[in-house]
């Protein structure tokens, strides 16, 4: 470290930290806000179904919800492996 | 017309009682016939903050159980003969409260007059909070400018825009305002708080007020007189401004930039 390193002033504000941390928090919560509570459930039954027919894992299926003015989509991928059981 | 006020914030300790105490006072000294209820059920504070403890006899569950009636429930101010409280009960459960009973204690309210009725929340998610905000007209959003505080807020936004009468009865949504409590223009000076526009850059509100952090709220509540009453604290006049300008009188905000010290005032520097 360099004598010239104690002039800068590189220190980043905690409130700044704070509202970037908040900023990204936020953002990610709004999104599951109008999320049918059902949701996780759904997803645990599901993987549970598929599972007593094909060998898939637990990180295999997704399930998404998304909402537009119009229609609420439901979305469920469920990646099949390679060499059916 | 009566309207209904809750006083919210998700987050315990931001102030909400202290709000909710200050802004009724400030609603009835104005005039207004004004109604304010606690609904912490359990954990019962608002008649110590409003200094009327002593005189609780019956409270909102007791009235939601036809075991006493509004009138013998509802205490008057000792303060301002327009202002009445409605105690919480101490003993009860906290799933006394019912939304029927809630309802009707509104409507009556509504019919003897009221103009204003301030709900104060429990803080959290759960029934009373949830009743606490069913069927307001307005929310008055308290928020401490800091993570937890500003998080739960957005939180309880969204029950707000999801989960109350207006919501959904598909009428017209709740208004919601900020009302930022504990604020140290000082600290956000040094970038060691949120500022204002940091808040409201991510709760996106309309700003009612700036509380500052002041030592005036805890003397309030020790005596047991809403902040509002103390007119030389800044704290009490930051509450006056709320009121006025929730009421549509053009008041400037105050207590958001640091006070210009002596060289400031006298050589106009920024």
């Amino acid at each position: 470290m360099s004598l010239l390193d104690y002039f800068k002033i590189t220190k980043v504000s905690s409130a700044s930290v704070a509202k970037e941390r908040l900023q990204i928090l936020v953002a990610h919560e709004r999104s599951f806000k109008n999320q049918p509570s059902y949701l996780p459930q759904l997803q645990k039954e599901l993987l549970q179904v598929i599972q007593k027919y094909v060998n898939v894992g637990n990180d295999s299926i997704s399930v998404n919800f998304e909402q537009d003015e119009h229609q609420e989509t439901l979305e469920v991928n469920i990646v099949l492996p390679d060499k059916p059981r | 017309m009566t309207r209904i006020i809750v006083v919210t914030s998700g987050k315990g300790g931001v102030g909400k009682t202290t709000t909710s105490a200050a802004i009724a006072m400030g609603f009835a000294k104005k005039g207004h016939k004004t109604a304010v209820i606690d609904f912490d059920v359990g954990l019962r504070n608002l008649d110590l903050i409003m200094g009327c403890e002593r005189r609780v006899v019956y409270d909102i569950v007791n009235v939601i159980y036809g075991e006493a009636t509004l009138n013998q429930a509802l205490i008057k101010d000792k303060h301002c003969e327009n202002l009445y409280i409605l105690p919480a009960s101490q003993t009860r459960d906290k799933d006394a409260l019912s939304q029927e009973g809630v309802g009707q204690i509104l409507e009556e309210l509504a019919a003897k007059d009221f103009k204003y009725i301030v709900c104060d929340s429990p803080a959290g998610i759960e029934k009373g909070a949830h009743l606490a905000m069913y069927f307001a007209d307005d929310a008055f959003v308290v928020t401490n400018p800091e993570v937890a505080s500003v998080r739960d807020s957005d939180r309880m936004l969204g029950i707000l825009a999801s989960k109350s009468r207006r919501a959904e009865q598909n009428l017209e949504p709740i208004k919601e305002y900020l009302l930022l409590t504990r604020y140290s223009a000082e600290r956000v000076k040094i970038g060691e708080m949120l500022s204002v526009a940091d808040v409201q850059d991510i709760l996106s509100l309309h700003l009612l007020g700036v509380i500052p952090e002041s030592k005036s709220v805890l003397t309030a509540s020790n005596s047991g007189i809403p902040v509002i009453l103390d007119e030389k604290s800044d704290a009490g006049q930051a509450y006056a401004d709320i009121v006025a300008r929730y009421l549509g009188e053009d008041k400037p905000h105050r207590f958001i930039e640091e006070k210009k010290g002596i060289f400031g005032k006298f050589f106009g520097s920024k």
